[in-house]
Formats: structure tokens, C-alpha cells, sequence
């Protein structure tokens, strides 16, 4: 009887100490698939005819040529919509953005960059996020949603209109988009550093705990 | 030079070669049938062997099949696209195709004859004066290529679908499918609700001239709702089909429906 109760313990215990819930998990590793996939696609897209003074290097891109890279596009395009969709009305429904993202003040983010700068921001504690990850996870989160709302205006600016109007007019909308992938490929590097300088983070996010 | 001087009063030359460079099918094309999509066999399709890449793209094709579907759903055949004042019009209007200027089809307006096939009553086919002689809309609106760029143009011509109902066409049909006069045979087949949308255009006049050769004389189609290449230039025939007859971009991979 004893060893019995034990276990129920535990069993009751895991859920508790659990600081990435499944959900939060699953969702994670296909946005990470997803995202993936769209950057290399869309670097082959924007090569066809490059916004800027230079092309991305053909082994970093996905589809061989600019139909494959289109074909990945659209593709790989449900992947991230669906999930992302997904996780934003779990996270909203789920208390967990309010909880885990809230409240982001200018004092509280100036003092955590300054304790990174510094190195002596602690990580003891992976339930909570400091000033600097709440405000990168909010603005990534943000930016994920305008790289899909543009995204989508340029799939279809006839029918979606109002969405390039938002933007002010199809070639904006496709600047905007690009910074966005930009701003995710900058955040991209940040996060997966600090993820390896932090190894039990990286865990957490893979086994949960 | 000065050979191709003559051509197009007003197109830019640097940009017209650059323009044609850029879209110069690529040898790499193949490449992606042979191992672009081993990424995603290998990220997607668990279970599947890493090195099949066939099994890739023939998943991308059937995913690109159901975008058809999603784009031929969401298609509202009375969204018009914007149109733009004159002076938002792109100048010069580039020349577009995957080949030079030079090798675009010449055509001989006085011999050329639109050729009418498939399910239509009047199979006649059209002398460029009888089609001059139809009644003619403008729109100036904006040419959304595949590769991303865009400029704004200004067309005038007959509407499609007023061409299709003066040739008795069954409008329910699937495609109306286009060929043209270039060297390879461009083809493309458009869908006969796009067919039908008002701003679709038998095009014969840029910028109230006579239709330049750059920009597919004699005749072009132009569909604001669909991206560039689903708008054949040079073109010499039309059939009212139920059969998928593919296109020539189409069957190189850029997905079929292409909606804007």
C-alpha cells in the first residue's frame, strides 16, 4: 500500500514539474520544420528577382529552381498557418501568453539586456521567462503573424486586397515580408545560441522537463 | 544596336536584356527533379527513404493540386483587380520572356488569323481588322509575375468573355486553352471562370498603340487575376475545352491555377 501511494505521488508530481507542456512542445518542433522549410523555399523565390543587390547561395535554397522553391512555398505554407494558428489560440485560450509573456515593461527588459550583457543573468529558474525572452518571444510571435498576413496578400492580392491595401500596396507588402524573414533569421541565431548555451533549456523544450 | 533600336520606342535596353536574362530557363531546373526535394523526404515523409526524392514531388504535386482547388474556391469571379491612375504606369513597361527580344515571334499582322477550336458554334476563324473592329475596353492595372516583380500597365481590347459569347462558346466548359506563335509553342490553359471575369482582355493596344511586338503582337490575353505567365502573348488559337491540355510553364512545375 505504501509503495502505492508513492507512485500516485509522482504520477500526480510529473504534470507539475513538467516547464513545456506537450502542446507547447509539438507545436514548437513543426514550427521549427516549418519555418525552416519556408526560409530556404523563399530564398529561392527571391532569387528569381532579388528586392536587393544580392542573391542567397544556391545550396542554401530548397527546390532546385524557382517552381520547386514555389511548390515547397505553398506546401510547407499549411504547415506553418495551421500550427501557427493553432498554437496562437491554444496559447490565448490557455492563459499561457497572459502568463508567461506578461507584463513586458522598458525598466524590466533594460535591466535583464543589461545582466546578459554582463553574463549574470540566471537561468535558474526555466518557468520564468526573464524581460529579454519575453520581449523577443512576444515580438517573434508578432512578426510570425505579419510574415503570414503578407505572405498571404502577395499569394493573392486580387482576392485578399485588403490585406496589400494594410500594407499600402503589393510591392511594400513584399519588402515588409522580407524584413520579417530577416527579423526571424536574426532571431533564428539568437535563440538557437542561447539554447546551446543553456543545454537544460534545450531539454526541456525536447523532453519537457 | 541598332537592330534592335527599332523595336520598342522607349523600352529600356538594359533592363530588357536583363529582364530576359533573369527568366532563361535554367539547367538547374532539372535539378530539382533529380535532388531538391531530398530535404523534404527526408524532413517530411517519415518512413520514406531519404533518397526518394520522387516520393517528394509527387507529394509537392498533389499538394500543389489541392492549392488549385483552395485558389479555384476562393476565386470570386466579381473581385475585380485594382486599377491604377496613368501615371502609375510602369515605364518602360518591361519586356518579359524567357528568351531575347530578338527571338520573339515576328508576326505578320496581315496574314495572322486567330484560330477558334473545340466547343464553340462559330468555328470561323478572326482576321486582325475584324477583331480591330470589335468593340474595346482600357484598363490599366497591374502584371504580377511568378518571380515576384510587378509593373503597371495600361490594355485595351475586347473582354474575353464577350469574344466567347460572340463565338457561341459553351461556357461550361473547363478550360479555354491558349497557343501561341512562339518557337517552342507557348501554351497555357486558363479556367473558364477566369475566362469569364469582366477584366479578362483580348488584348490589342498598349498604351492605346498598336500592340508591340515586345508585348506579344498581334494579340495577348490579359488576366489581372492570375500572375504573368498565365497571360500567352503571340497568340494564334484559342479551343473551348473540357480536357487539361497543360502549358507549357505548367508542365515544368509553376502551379496551374496561379491566381492572384
Amino acid at each position: 500500500m505504501a509503495s502505492l501511494t508513492v507512485t500516485d505521488q509522482q504520477v500526480r508530481a510529473t504534470p507539475a514539474r513538467a516547464i513545456q507542456p506537450a502542446w507547447v512542445r509539438v507545436m514548437h518542433w513543426i514550427n521549427a520544420l516549418a519555418m525552416i522549410l519556408m526560409i530556404l523555399s523563399g530564398w529561392q523565390i527571391y532569387n528569381a528577382s532579388p528586392l536587393f543587390g544580392f542573391s542567397f547561395p544556391r545550396e542554401y535554397t530548397l527546390g532546385g529552381w524557382l517552381a520547386g522553391g514555389l511548390l515547397w512555398h505553398f506546401a510547407a505554407m499549411w504547415l506553418l498557418m495551421i500550427n501557427g494558428l493553432a498554437y496562437l489560440v491554444t496559447g490565448f485560450a490557455t492563459g499561457r501568453f497572459r502568463k508567461k509573456l506578461l507584463p513586458i515593461t522598458p525598466s524590466g527588459v533594460l535591466h535583464d539586456v543589461r545582466a546578459a550583457l554582463t553574463f549574470k543573468l540566471g537561468h535558474d529558474d526555466l518557468t520564468v521567462y526573464n524581460y529579454v525572452q519575453r520581449l523577443l518571444y512576444a515580438g517573434i510571435i508578432l512578426v510570425g503573424v505579419l510574415i503570414v498576413l503578407t505572405g498571404l496578400g502577395m499569394w493573392k492580392p486580387v482576392q485578399l486586397h485588403w490585406l496589400v491595401v494594410l500594407f499600402g500596396d503589393y510591392p511594400t507588402a513584399r519588402y515588409v515580408h522580407f524584413f520579417c524573414m530577416a527579423a526571424i533569421c536574426a532571431f533564428l541565431v539568437v535563440h538557437v545560441l542561447l539554447a546551446l548555451l543553456v543545454p537544460k533549456s534545450l531539454r526541456a523544450m525536447i523532453i519537457g522537463r | 544596336m541598332a537592330k534592335r533600336s527599332f523595336l520598342i520606342p522607349g523600352v529600356d535596353k538594359r533592363l530588357l536584356i536583363k529582364d530576359s536574362i533573369k527568366t532563361m530557363p535554367d539547367v538547374t531546373r532539372r535539378r530539382f527533379i533529380a535532388g531538391g526535394a531530398s530535404l523534404g523526404a527526408l524532413t517530411l515523409l517519415t518512413g520514406c527513404d531519404v533518397v526518394d526524392s520522387s516520393s517528394a514531388e509527387e507529394m509537392l504535386k498533389q499538394v500543389s493540386k489541392f492549392n488549385d482547388a483552395v485558389q479555384a474556391f476562393i476565386f470570386n469571379p466579381d473581385a475585380l483587380a485594382p486599377t491604377f491612375p496613368e501615371s502609375a504606369i510602369t515605364k518602360p513597361f518591361p519586356f518579359n520572356a524567357y528568351y531575347d527580344l530578338d527571338d520573339a515571334p515576328d508576326v505578320d499582322g496581315k496574314d495572322w488569323k486567330l484560330e477558334v477550336r473545340g466547343l464553340v458554334d462559330n468555328k470561323k476563324s478572326w482576321t486582325l481588322d475584324e477583331l480591330y473592329k470589335l468593340p474595346q475596353v482600357s484598363q490599366i492595372t497591374r502584371h504580377i509575375c511568378v518571380e515576384g516583380w510587378s509593373a503597371i500597365g495600361s490594355w485595351t481590347g475586347t473582354p474575353l468573355r464577350d469574344f466567347l459569347k460572340l463565338i457561341g462558346a459553351d461556357t461550361r466548359a473547363k478550360y479555354v486553352w491558349f497557343q501561341c506563335a512562339d518557337k517552342d509553342g507557348y501554351n497555357s490553359p486558363l479556367d473558364m471562370r477566369s475566362a469569364l471575369h469582366p477584366q479578362t482582355q483580348m488584348t490589342l493596344k498598349y498604351a492605346d498603340e498598336i500592340l508591340p511586338r515586345a508585348y506579344g503582337y498581334p494579340m495577348k490575353i490579359r488576366v489581372p487575376t492570375k500572375l504573368g505567365f498565365k497571360n500567352p502573348k503571340y497568340v494564334v488559337s484559342m479551343e473551348v475545352t473540357n480536357d487539361y491540355k497543360g502549358g507549357y510553364w505548367e508542365d515544368q512545375g509553376y502551379n496551374s491555377f496561379s491566381g492572384s
